[in-house]
């Protein structure tokens, strides 16, 4: 289970609609929790993979993760995932993102279609690799 | 000794430890040294083919060692090594 305040969803709904017709993405800052991982913040990055090729890919370079983890640290968090976005394409995760992942990590894909969010969904990669699972993402609305 | 700072996705494969001591002369045998220990970390850090995955970045003292002399770099006693993620993915094929 990972529970994001809707405030922040937004958040990460609207860097994918910003970053449209290209992929957008971040960190999620935050801590684990029993069955799950809460989510606090976001850090919103740039993509990093080469520039005509980010409608489809998105990069996050180390010297990014340093500086989250510095963030994270500073703040009494942890990086608990990643976000990004799928322009026009289902928020599932590619071959390549699971060639790419990391494990632990929550992985929280929006499809974006013509600039408008469409749905979050957030993914764990299987201890052997093979494939992600999904993770039910709970909205932390107060009351 | 030498330290390997392990990132939050490793964590559950070193016991929760976020820095492990090592031994070893370079690089390569730092991180053989952390996987005879944490033996299921080896699928997350290695290809089938053995190579370091192309997302597992190691920093020796702040350096990329793909910067320096990669496996081949030789590590001193209080050096520190960090294992630091990039990401990457995506949706269409094209």
């Amino acid at each position: 289970m990972l529970t994001i305040p809707p405030n922040i969803l937004r958040s990460i709904q609207s860097h994918g609609e910003a970053a449209y017709p290209n992929e957008g993405a971040g960190l999620l800052l935050g801590q684990a929790a029993e069955g799950g991982k809460n989510v606090v913040d976001i850090l919103p990055l740039a993509n990093e993979w080469e520039a005509g090729e980010q409608y489809h890919r998105y990069m996050l370079t180390p010297q990014d993760m340093l500086r989250g983890e510095t963030e994270a640290a500073r703040r009494g968090l942890d990086i608990i995932g990643i976000f990004h976005s799928h322009p026009d394409h289902p928020a599932e995760p590619s071959n390549m993102d699971r060639d790419w992942a990391w494990p632990w990590f929550s992985y929280v894909i929006t499809s974006v279609h013509q600039a408008h969010a469409v749905i979050s969904r957030s993914w764990l990669l299987r201890e052997d690799r093979s494939a992600f699972d999904e993770e039910a993402i709970q909205d932390a609305s107060p009351g | 000794m030498t330290t390997i700072r392990i990132p939050t996705p490793l964590r559950p494969y070193t016991n929760s430890q976020a820095e492990v001591p090592v031994t070893g002369a370079t690089v390569g045998d730092a991180l053989s040294d952390l996987t005879r220990q944490y033996p299921n970390l080896k699928q997350h850090l290695y290809n089938d083919g053995g190579q370091l995955r192309a997302f597992v970045n190691i920093f020796l003292n702040d350096e990329d060692i793909r910067h320096i002399r990669g496996a081949d770099t030789p590590v001193q006693e209080r050096d520190r090594l960090m294992i630091v993620p990039s990401i990457a993915g995506g949706g269409r094929l094209a």
